[in-house]
């Protein structure tokens, strides 16, 4: 259980970080997810945000930021594996599932329904 | 007035939205997809999946799930009422995808889903990829040349 | 110096209203012509959703008077989509001369000044003026998909899904198009896209000053004097911009965007927008008060933002424009 609450907490503080960003600064969402990506890849790259995944689990890896940190393990699991060349390979290895499970899934979203006014 | 008091004038006066309801609504919201992110990450585990298996499987739950409810109209209901609850997990990225598919197809596959798709979430995976080969670059010329 | 453009001898014939499902659920629902529950109208996209509803919109008004569009000489129309095609689409079947008109949101009053204009100079007996948005369509256009999860600031405003229109000619009728005055570009330096009520607020107050000091007349000769689209933001500043400057103008002022909606029932956080919004409260409710005779003279102003999302990205602040239009009701006729 208590694993639980460490999750929320983690997941909810990210959340609300960024909405006050959201509130009291003009940042625009996409603002928002492209600086917590790059944060991502720095926290990572400096070897914090293991520990952040390591106390809050899915709290850290599930929001956006975490994205970032699986690019970063995905670059340097395959430059310590191949050297330079996995500077351009690695980001997108590491996140292959989760963009291509948003594309192909949006493509079928897409044949299945049509945008309404609420 | 001139200009620069006018905007300031009018950037003043404006009523915002109540930043302290809003971030509990996000707290709320943003925890628990988490927690749902965390059990079915345990349900993965439990089955079987080593755990990187079963956090990228997390990941493509939560991308198909929040897909769907943009599909059935749903999750930009529920994404207006916790705002960066529901747009910093995975979800938001999920729905920035599918939003612009769906809304596009009435100018075609190529010309209107394949293309819009990426309108807002394309700079989200630039930034990240960039980023990223930064990152590998300066990582390997720390434990490999220097 | 000829900027008040006097009318003698144009009037208002007939006029006609469609809106969708969230204007049919406000304050004004009874006042329209046709509310429409399919946000496609029938159709499977956006942009011929608008097409149709002013073609439905244009039909109508022609219908009630039993004209055929050999009888129209001239529409003057617009709306806001890229290269105005909701207005051209929709007028295409009719086969009218058609003049496109952008004025963004101030297009109505643009339409009714060029038409009438038209009709004072001789060249025309019988034109329709008309304007259109779509909610639907302009948030593809302007903004994020529907299905996006955002939210929306407190000062952002709900495009009005509707198409007005006016029939206006030389045949005399209980209301008459007695003149209008064409508004200037005011920059205000606003670049915030979720506060089109303070672009637009000094356009309208200056235009408004600009007006009562072209044509000798008092607030107190209109029993209405109603801006566009500024929403109760807009509204509220240029009330304050205004100030007591022009006397007796506080009763009598009011907003279009703030009357279609139930701004604290509805979710629409400042009020309408849109180019339908001044034309379907013109047309539907305002001149029905001035031919029912609870009004004798109206002062319309529509109000437009000048701009589109690419000039917004590259930093360039949104200017407000403000057309004025005096609409009397003529008892003679009536």
């Amino acid at each position: 259980m208590l694993e639980y609450v460490r999750v929320f907490l983690v997941g909810g503080l990210i959340c609300v970080l960024a909405q006050i960003l959201i509130d009291k600064t003009a940042m625009t969402g996409a603002r928002i997810l492209v600086s917590y990506v790059v944060l991502g890849v720095i926290l990572s790259g400096i070897g914090v945000y293991q520990r952040v995944v390591d106390f809050g689990g899915a709290g850290a890896t599930v929001p956006i930021v975490g994205f970032g940190h699986a690019l970063a393990e995905g670059t340097k699991k395959a430059v310590d594996e191949t050297g330079l060349l996995g500077a351009l390979t690695g980001g997108l290895t590491g996140t292959a599932a989760g963009i291509t499970a948003a594309v192909v899934f949006a493509f079928l979203w897409s044949l299945m329904f049509k945008s309404r006014q609420k | 007035m001139n200009n620069a008091d006018y905007k300031k004038y009018t950037t003043d006066r404006a009523k915002r939205s109540s930043c302290l309801l809003n971030s509990v609504k996000a707290f709320f919201v943003g925890g628990f997809i988490c927690c749902i992110g965390q059990a079915l990450f345990n349900l993965y585990l439990w089955w079987g999946a080593d755990e990187n298996t079963a956090r990228t499987l997390v990941s493509v739950t939560l991308i198909f799930a929040a897909g769907l409810l943009t599909g059935i109209g749903v999750f930009d209901k529920i994404g207006k009422f916790s705002g960066a609850g529901t747009l910093v997990p995975i979800t938001g990225f999920a729905n920035a995808i599918a939003a612009p598919a769906i809304e596009n197809k009435t100018e075609g596959k190529i010309n209107g889903v394949c293309s819009k798709m990426f309108v807002m979430a394309g700079p989200v995976i630039v930034f990240g990829t960039l980023s990223s080969a930064i990152y590998g670059l300066v990582y390997y010329i720390v434990t490999k040349v220097l | 110096m000829n900027k008040l453009i006097k009318f003698d001898n144009v009037y208002v014939e007939e006029r006609a209203s469609v809106v969708g499902k969230t204007e049919k659920a406000g304050p004004l629902s009874a006042y329209f012509d046709m509310c429409e529950e399919d946000e496609y109208f029938g159709t499977d996209t956006w942009e011929k959703a608008e097409s149709e509803m002013t073609h439905r919109c244009l039909n109508l008004l022609m219908s009630k008077k039993k004209l055929k569009s050999d009888d129209i000489d001239l529409i003057c129309g617009g709306d806001l989509l890229n290269q105005c095609v909701a207005s051209s689409f929709g007028v295409k079947e009719s086969g009218v001369p058609y003049l496109g008109l952008y004025g963004a949101c101030s297009t109505f009053a643009e339409g009714v000044i060029c038409a009438s204009t038209f009709i004072k100079a001789g060249a025309i007996n019988r034109g329709i003026a008309h304007a259109s948005s779509h909610f639907c369509s302009a948030e593809k256009q302007y903004r994020f998909p529907l299905e996006y999860g955002g939210q929306r600031t407190p000062t952002s405003q709900n495009t009005v899904t509707g198409c007005g229109s006016l029939l206006l000619s030389t045949a005399p009728s209980p209301i008459r198009v007695k003149d209008g005055m064409v508004g200037r570009i005011v920059d205000a330096g606003i670049t915030d896209v979720n506060n089109m009520g303070a672009a637009m607020a000094k356009a309208a107050a200056d235009s408004l000053t600009e007006y009562f000091a072209l044509s000798d007349k008092k607030a107190s000769d209109f029993d209405i004097i109603a801006t566009g689209d500024l929403g109760r933001e807009g509204f509220e500043i240029c009330c304050e911009l205004l100030g007591d400057s022009i006397v007796g103008l506080k009763d009598k002022f009011t907003d279009c965007g703030m009357l279609i909606f139930d701004l604290e029932g509805q979710d629409v956080h400042a009020g309408g927008s849109g180019c339908g919004c001044s034309a379907v409260v013109t047309a539907g409710y305002f001149l029905n008060k001035l031919y029912m005779g609870e009004i004798n003279n109206l002062l319309l102003l529509s109000t437009g933002a000048l701009m589109n999302p690419t000039t917004v990205f590259q930093g360039q602040s949104i200017s407000g424009i403000a057309h004025a239009v005096h609409f009397e009701r003529n008892s003679v006729y009536a």
